[in-house]
């Protein structure tokens, strides 16, 4: 009985993400679905009471999911539909994703992000990795402040404070050295990294919190030198977490849309930039493509770092 | 050996940089937006100098924007409107979160990894994709540019803040305790408010202030979703600096909006806080 209404409550959902493909059918078919849900609904509400909350539980979560994969479903499935309309299904085609690879500005900022994501993350696996290091093993006063505020504030207070700093301090003094500075890939690493820095430095402490301190006096004891105590014993065991800090910056540095906004200037685009210019003007199914491109560049450092440090995935909470 | 002076050296030698560099790129520029708030902005935007070359000509410091945020109720309006929108997005979270949250952490272990990564599968998706998925989700039903839009892509793009936390907390409760509710005559309605909810209150509001914070200091989604009524802080605030480029009057919205964030983050520490003392006092 209970699975039964559960099996209802799905095709309800299904009739529901249909109806984003049925055209002028979309609201006959929403409701339907909507119907659906709530015969399902129904259905649950009677039987045993003693399994009551753990169908609810279900219920509840099949919505939840459904709500969590649905939207992205559509922007997926539409990138191969042959129609300029995100609105009604009409037929497969690969043209959308053809014209992203002939589109030069798309091109264009796809290797500026790529850059950005490597030159950031680099630095920031190094900077990180040294405050995590320096927080567990110096209990330093000021630097969990600085490592974890940016991490934690509204991305735009962090965007706007370097906007004005990169502007209004940096090139004058730039200025009087002689130096040309602006806005651009410069200002956009370095905004990066000092985001990246936190979530490295959370990943690192984790993996040294949970080891046993014992080693590295051993380490001590036998004569090693900190240098030696580090490159023998410490970083062959914090790797993994460095590793999966890596990997974490780089993906923040590729998706970040509000700091990029601010640091940018107005010549360089990244992805994420020229996604928001596309959806503010024209909305495309090429949006569509890239959109999904994107996802599988991030589903692909999803697995590896799944790979090569499975609890680094917890470490992102 | 490792003589207290070179781990002294060493000391430095790993603290130094990540430290530097936080405070060029972090402190240093969140000061100098303190500093900007009390300056005068310049012709074509930015600021003006903060010695004037000629008399009369405009410049030096001022209080004049703190004098405007206080003096007309808007800047009020659209700070409460963005409290009302964050508590929203908030209290909806919760109710989708937790009983997701709840199901997996009375899932049999071995599922349990798979289905945390299912919720946050999702948001490895770029912010804007997600947005933009709301686009092309509302606009054939005539929805976009309104305020159910915001709210939707509010609730989407926050859901996992939520999720996790509350995981991690229902995940650490001894399923015992359960079952001597039960043993006592408690029905499951009771088991949960008297028992599950309770010890999960430190779950709630991690994950209330990793999704109410952020929503305070959106802009991008009232911007794409919204229409010009559903303009909240983080709107203003880049409105400032991009659209009209008074420097000062964003900087104090912006150091109006950090003072929000850190009220409400020490709400929470001490809310939890408090939790944690009483716990520790029941036990």
């Amino acid at each position: 009985m209970r699975s039964a209404a559960l099996f209802v409550e799905l095709a309800g959902i299904l009739a529901v993400f249909a109806s984003f493909f049925a055209g002028e059918a979309r609201y006959v078919a929403f409701a339907i679905g909507g119907g659906l849900v709530a015969v399902a609904a129904a259905l649950g509400a009677r039987g045993s009471r003693r399994s009551m909350p753990a169908f609810w539980l279900w219920f509840a979560s099949l919505l939840a999911y459904a709500f969590l994969y649905i939207p992205l479903a559509i922007v997926v499935i539409f990138s191969f539909n042959d129609s300029k309309l995100n609105a009604e299904w009409v037929g497969f085609t690969t043209a959308w994703y053809g014209r992203l690879f002939a589109n030069d500005t798309m091109l264009q900022a796809a290797a500026n992000s790529l850059l950005i994501a490597v030159l950031s993350a680099t630095i920031a696996t190094l900077l990180g990795t040294m405050a995590g290091l320096a927080m567990h093993r110096f209990k330093p006063r000021l630097l969990p402040f600085l490592v974890f505020t940016p991490v934690a504030m509204p991305e735009i207070l962090l965007g706007v404070s370097l906007l004005v700093f990169f502007l209004n301090s940096v090139r004058p003094v730039a200025a009087l050295l002689g130096l040309g500075f602006d806005l651009g890939l410069a200002t956009v690493v370095i905004a990066h990294i000092t985001f990246s820095i936190g979530f490295v430095a959370i990943i690192v402490r984790a993996r040294l919190s949970g080891m046993d301190e014992s080693i590295f006096e051993a380490a001590r004891d036998l004569g090693a030198s900190p240098w030696q105590t580090f490159r023998l014993v410490t970083f062959p065991l914090i790797l993994p977490g460095v590793i999966a800090g890596a990997l974490m910056a780089f993906t923040l540095s590729i998706d970040d849309f509000v700091i990029t906004f601010f640091t940018a200037g107005v010549g360089t685009k990244t992805l994420p930039l020229e996604i928001y210019t596309m959806i503010k003007v024209a909305v495309t199914p090429e949006v569509n493509a890239v959109s999904t491109l994107l996802m599988l560049l991030t589903l692909g450092m999803i697995v590896i770092a799944g790979r090569v440090a499975p609890d680094a995935l917890r470490a992102k909470a | 050996m490792a003589t207290p002076r070179s781990d002294h050296r060493t000391k430095w030698l790993v603290t130094g940089p990540p430290l530097v560099f936080l405070l060029a790129f972090f402190l240093a520029p969140a000061l100098i937006i303190v500093a900007a708030s009390f300056r005068v902005p310049g012709e074509f935007g930015g600021l003006a100098p903060l010695f004037p070359a000629h008399p009369g000509e405009e410049g030096g410091v001022t209080a004049e924007n703190y004098r405007v945020f206080f003096g007309d109720s808007v800047y009020f309006e659209i700070f409460l409107k963005s409290f009302a929108v964050a508590a929203l997005t908030t209290l909806a979270c919760l109710a989708m979160a937790y009983p997701v949250a709840l199901l997996i952490a009375r899932s049999p272990k071995r599922h349990r990894d798979l289905m945390v990564l299912l919720c946050v599968l999702p948001f490895a998706s770029n912010f804007l994709v997600r947005v933009y998925a709301w686009m092309i989700m509302l606009g054939p039903f005539g929805l976009l540019f309104s305020q159910t839009a915001v709210l939707l892509a509010m609730v989407y793009v926050h859901l996992p803040f939520m999720i996790l936390p509350l995981y991690t907390n229902l995940e650490k409760h001894d399923p015992a305790l359960l079952d001597a509710a039960q043993d006592l005559g408690a029905n499951g309605w009771q088991r949960f408010w008297r028992v599950t909810f309770p010890l999960s209150l430190p779950g709630v509001f991690a994950g209330s202030a990793l999704v109410f914070i952020p929503v305070l200091g959106m802009f991008a989604i009232p911007e794409i979703l919204g229409g010009i009524g559903d303009w909240l802080v983080g709107n203003m605030i880049k409105e400032a600096f991009l659209g009209v480029r008074d420097w000062p009057f964003g900087s104090m919205l912006s150091i109006m909006l950090t003072l929000c964030v850190l009220a409400i983050a020490a709400g929470a520490a001490w809310l939890a806080g408090r939790l944690g003392a009483s716990e520790t006092a029941r036990a």
